[in-house]
Formats: C-alpha cells, sequence, structure tokens
C-alpha cells in the first residue's frame, strides 16, 4: 500500500443498543473558496454519522447530497480509476475514493482541500491545465520510424517489465501538486510527467527516447528534482516515482558518459 | 489565498458576483504554451553532477579544515599570523586551501542559484539575486585565490 495510514486498533465493545451503532460521528474540515462570494477561502466544519468503513469521497457525497449542494469536487469512477479525485487529506495528497475514514484518524476532524500548486477555481477543483501541459511536452504517445509492421509490435517480457511500473500512472496530479519545486516554480515538469515520459523512454518499442530525453535534459526538467519522496508517498496506485526520475537522470548521465 | 478560521465568509453582502468574481490566484509561474522551450545544452546536468562530485571531496576538504583549525595542537588559540604563515609555507596546504575555497565557493553558489531558481517568481528579481550572487562568487574567489598566491610571511 502506497499511503500509510493511522490505523485505529482499539475496537471497544460498542453499546449493542442503538440500531446504527456502527455509525460514528466524523467532522469534515473543508476549505472552501467560491470566488463569486469572497477573495478568501475559509475553513467550514460538517458533522456527520457514517459508517468508518466508508470512504472519505462518500462523506463528501454525504455532505454535497444532504447538507450542503454547493460544495464543489470532482469525482468520476469513484474506484480509484480515473485519478479525478486528489485531494490533500489530513495534509497528504490522496485519492477521496480510496482512503477509509477508519485510516485517517476520524476522532479528529479530518482536513479536506484542494491539491497545492495549480490555481484553485471552486472548492476542492483546481485548474489542471498546466499540469496536463507538461504531460503533453514530453511527447507521452509512441513514436517510430519505418514502415509499419503488420502486426503488432513484439517485445520480451523483461522489455515490458522494464517500464511496467510507469504505465500505472493515472494522472491524478498527487505527485506533481506534493512537490516542493513544482509548489514555489509550476514551470517545473513535476514527476507526473516525468513519470510518463519514464513510460516510453524505457519502452524497446518506441524510438523517440532521445528527444525526451533531450526535454527532460532542460531548466525546468529532471535536474530540478531534489530527491524529497513526496511523489512517492503521494502516488495512489504505488508507482516508485522518485526511482522513476532517478531512472531518467541515470539515463542522461550514461547517455554521455 | 489565506484560510481563516471556520466561520463562512458569505453572511455579509457580497463585494463578488457572478458577473464580478474574485481574482483567482494563479499559482506561481504557470506552465503554459509559451513557457520557454528546450535550450539543448547540458548545463544543468553538469550542475547537477558538480554538486554531487564537489560535496564527496568538500567532505575530506572542509572536515580535515575543521579539524586542524579548531580541535587538533589546541585548537582555535593556536590560529595567528605565524601559524598560517606556517602552513602556507607549504605548497601541499596551499593546494588544500585553493581547492577548498573554489569548490566551497561554487559549490555554495550553485546551491544558492538551485534555491533562487525555487523561490523568486519574478524574472527581475531572478535577475538580480542572481547577479549579486555571481559578483559575490567571482569576489570571494578572486580575492582568496590572489591571498593565497600573493600571501607574504615577511609583510610589516
Ligand atoms: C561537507 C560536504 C558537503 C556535501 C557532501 C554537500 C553535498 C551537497 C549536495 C549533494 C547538494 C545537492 C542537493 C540537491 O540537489 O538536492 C548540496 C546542495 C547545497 N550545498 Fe552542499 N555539500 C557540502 C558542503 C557544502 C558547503 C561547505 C556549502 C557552503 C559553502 C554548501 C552549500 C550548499 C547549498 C547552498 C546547497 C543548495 C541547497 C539546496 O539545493 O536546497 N554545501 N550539497
Ligand atoms: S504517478 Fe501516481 S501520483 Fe503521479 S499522477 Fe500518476 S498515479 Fe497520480
Ligand atoms: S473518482 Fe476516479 S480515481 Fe477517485
Amino acid at each position: 500500500m502506497s499511503t500509510p495510514t493511522l490505523e485505529k486498533q482499539d475496537q471497544a465493545p460498542e453499546p449493542a443498543d442503538a440500531t446504527a451503532a456502527h455509525t460514528i460521528t466524523v467532522t469534515f474540515r473543508i476549505r472552501r473558496f467560491n470566488p463569486e462570494v469572497a477573495a478568501e477561502s475559509y475553513w467550514e466544519d460538517f458533522q456527520l454519522d457514517i459508517d468508518p468503513k466508508e470512504r472519505v469521497l462518500d462523506g463528501l457525497h454525504k455532505i454535497k447530497w444532504d447538507h450542503d449542494g454547493t460544495l464543489t469536487f470532482r469525482r468520476s469512477c469513484a474506484h480509484g480509476i480515473c485519478g479525478s479525485d486528489a485531494m490533500r487529506i489530513n495534509g497528504r495528497n490522496r485519492l477521496a475514493c480510496k482512503t477509509l475514514i477508519k485510516d485517517i484518524n476520524p476522532e479528529k476532524p479530518i482536513t479536506v482541500e484542494a491539491i497545492k500548486g495549480l490555481t484553485v477555481l471552486k472548492d476542492l477543483v483546481v485548474d489542471m491545465d498546466p499540469f496536463f501541459q507538461a504531460y503533453r511536452d514530453v511527447m507521452p504517445f509512441l513514436i517510430t520510424t519505418g514502415n509499419e509492421p503488420t502486426r503488432e509490435r513484439l517485445q520480451t517480457a523483461e522489455d515490458r517489465e522494464r517500464f511496467d511500473d510507469t504505465t500505472k500512472c493515472i494522472l491524478c496530479a498527487a505527485c506533481t501538486s506534493s512537490c516542493p519545486v513544482f509548489w514555489n516554480d509550476g514551470q517545473y515538469f513535476g514527476p507526473a510527467a516525468i513519470v510518463n515520459a519514464h513510460r516510453f523512454i524505457f519502452d524497446s518499442r518506441d524510438e523517440g527516447g532521445e528527444q525526451r530525453l533531450e526535454i527532460l535534459n532542460d531548466r525546468d526538467g529532471v535536474w530540478r528534482c531534489r530527491t524529497t519522496f513526496n511523489c512517492t508517498d503521494a502516488c495512489p496506485r504505488g508507482i516508485e516515482v522518485t526511482k522513476a526520475i532517478q531512472e531518467v537522470k541515470r539515463a542522461l548521465i550514461t547517455r554521455r558518459f | 489565498m489565506s484560510a481563516e478560521t471556520t466561520t463562512p465568509a458569505n453572511d455579509a453582502v457580497s463585494a463578488y458576483d457572478v458577473d464580478h468574481p474574485a481574482p483567482v490566484i494563479e499559482a506561481p509561474r504557470a506552465r503554459t504554451r509559451k513557457t520557454p522551450k528546450t535550450t539543448r545544452t547540458n548545463f544543468e546536468m553538469y550542475g547537477w553532477l558538480f554538486m554531487r562530485l564537489s560535496g564527496i571531496v568538500l567532505v575530506v576538504l572542509v572536515l580535515g579544515h575543521l579539524l586542524i583549525q579548531l580541535v587538533l595542537d589546541g585548537g582555535v588559540t593556536k590560529i595567528g599570523f605565524a601559524f598560517v604563515a606556517g602552513r602556507w609555507a607549504s605548497p601541499f596546504w596551499q593546494a588544500w586551501d585553493l581547492i577548498m575555497l573554489w569548490l566551497a565557493t561554487l559549490h555554495g553558489a550553485n546551491g544558492l542559484r538551485t534555491i533562487i531558481n525555487d523561490y523568486a517568481e519574478r524574472d527581475n528579481t531572478r535577475l538580480w539575486l542572481k547577479g549579486l550572487l555571481y559578483t559575490a562568487a567571482g569576489f570571494t574567489i578572486v580575492l582568496g585565490t590572489l591571498v593565497i598566491f600573493t600571501f607574504d610571511p615577511n609583510i610589516r
């Protein structure tokens, strides 16, 4: 599991009277921002009776459906596939749909805010354009020369294994928006773009590796990485993001020497 | 944007509405289509390598330097004109100090360049801070080198 979470172990015997004995009261402390109302953001508390085995996303749904319909956030698949609902939960970037309430100490208020380093548009929704611009800039598609083969481009199991880890990315931006270099200067490509470049640089079928390395060799490329490991900690897919960045650095150095 | 306590701000009559939304605060130096494209040099790679290689050498040079100057043979009280003059009579210590001066200054300056790139948002601020940094580093290297090579123990 990629995001270590605090386990609550004291499962004290509950009084067996109430029908809803399995629910607990949890405070959701959400950072709200609406540019049509105020220039400042503010924290708003919501009290919910909720099963601790539910996810933070379920809590957000409850709030939006039963308490305050203006709460704005992104989600699509609700099952950790689409990468829409990365947010900062208790100060760490996670997917709301993969974070169980019981795992993040529901005794204390659960803080939920937008991911950092990207412009907040409303509540938990940020402008993802700069993130996807960096992604597009590393050319995340197969580049080949010569005639197209009449059948699949074959590859050995070992060749496939080489970049297996970085194929798992769902472009949620949890890594990039956990990176202190990116917080301070959004022109850094950021971990997610490097992960997706890695996926093609180390693919034996791809011939655009040189171009991608050249792009990442520049001012805003891999050399800005300071190895803080925030990205690896943040990735909900368990991708070893920092390792992938180091492998690109190594490829750049061995290319020269 | 700053976040205050838990009270909603929208109970008062708001100055903002659909037609006059508050200006959203842009993330610093957002990546756009206009972000400069690659320069095709290896400068950043050599800078990164230099930090690591000079760091390895500096471990020996700086720790050795601190040990000799501050710990061994009576510690800091022994340092005086005669002590410095005695050491710089030997080309070995001249070379030690010269290499340490160059590596530490270049290493420190490159490290600060990284930090300026990280934290100075406006291009003009970056320009001036880096100008100041390079001037200071250049001055330190020139002055230090001059002293090591022209040091005269018989000065009076
Ligand atoms: C004692 C041996 C030293 C070692 C092993 C060492 C190693 C390093 C390394 C590897 C980095 C790069 C960090 C990164 O890219 O994330 C670095 C950064 C830096 N070093 Fe050193 N260094 C040493 C001594 C010094 C000295 C003597 C100075 C001051 C003159 C200095 C000033 C800096 C600065 C300002 C940075 C930038 C910090 C940052 O990137 O956040 N270092 N050092
Ligand atoms: S590498 Fe992980 S954290 Fe980063 S965008 Fe991909 S899935 Fe999200
Ligand atoms: S909603 Fe799709 S990843 Fe969470």
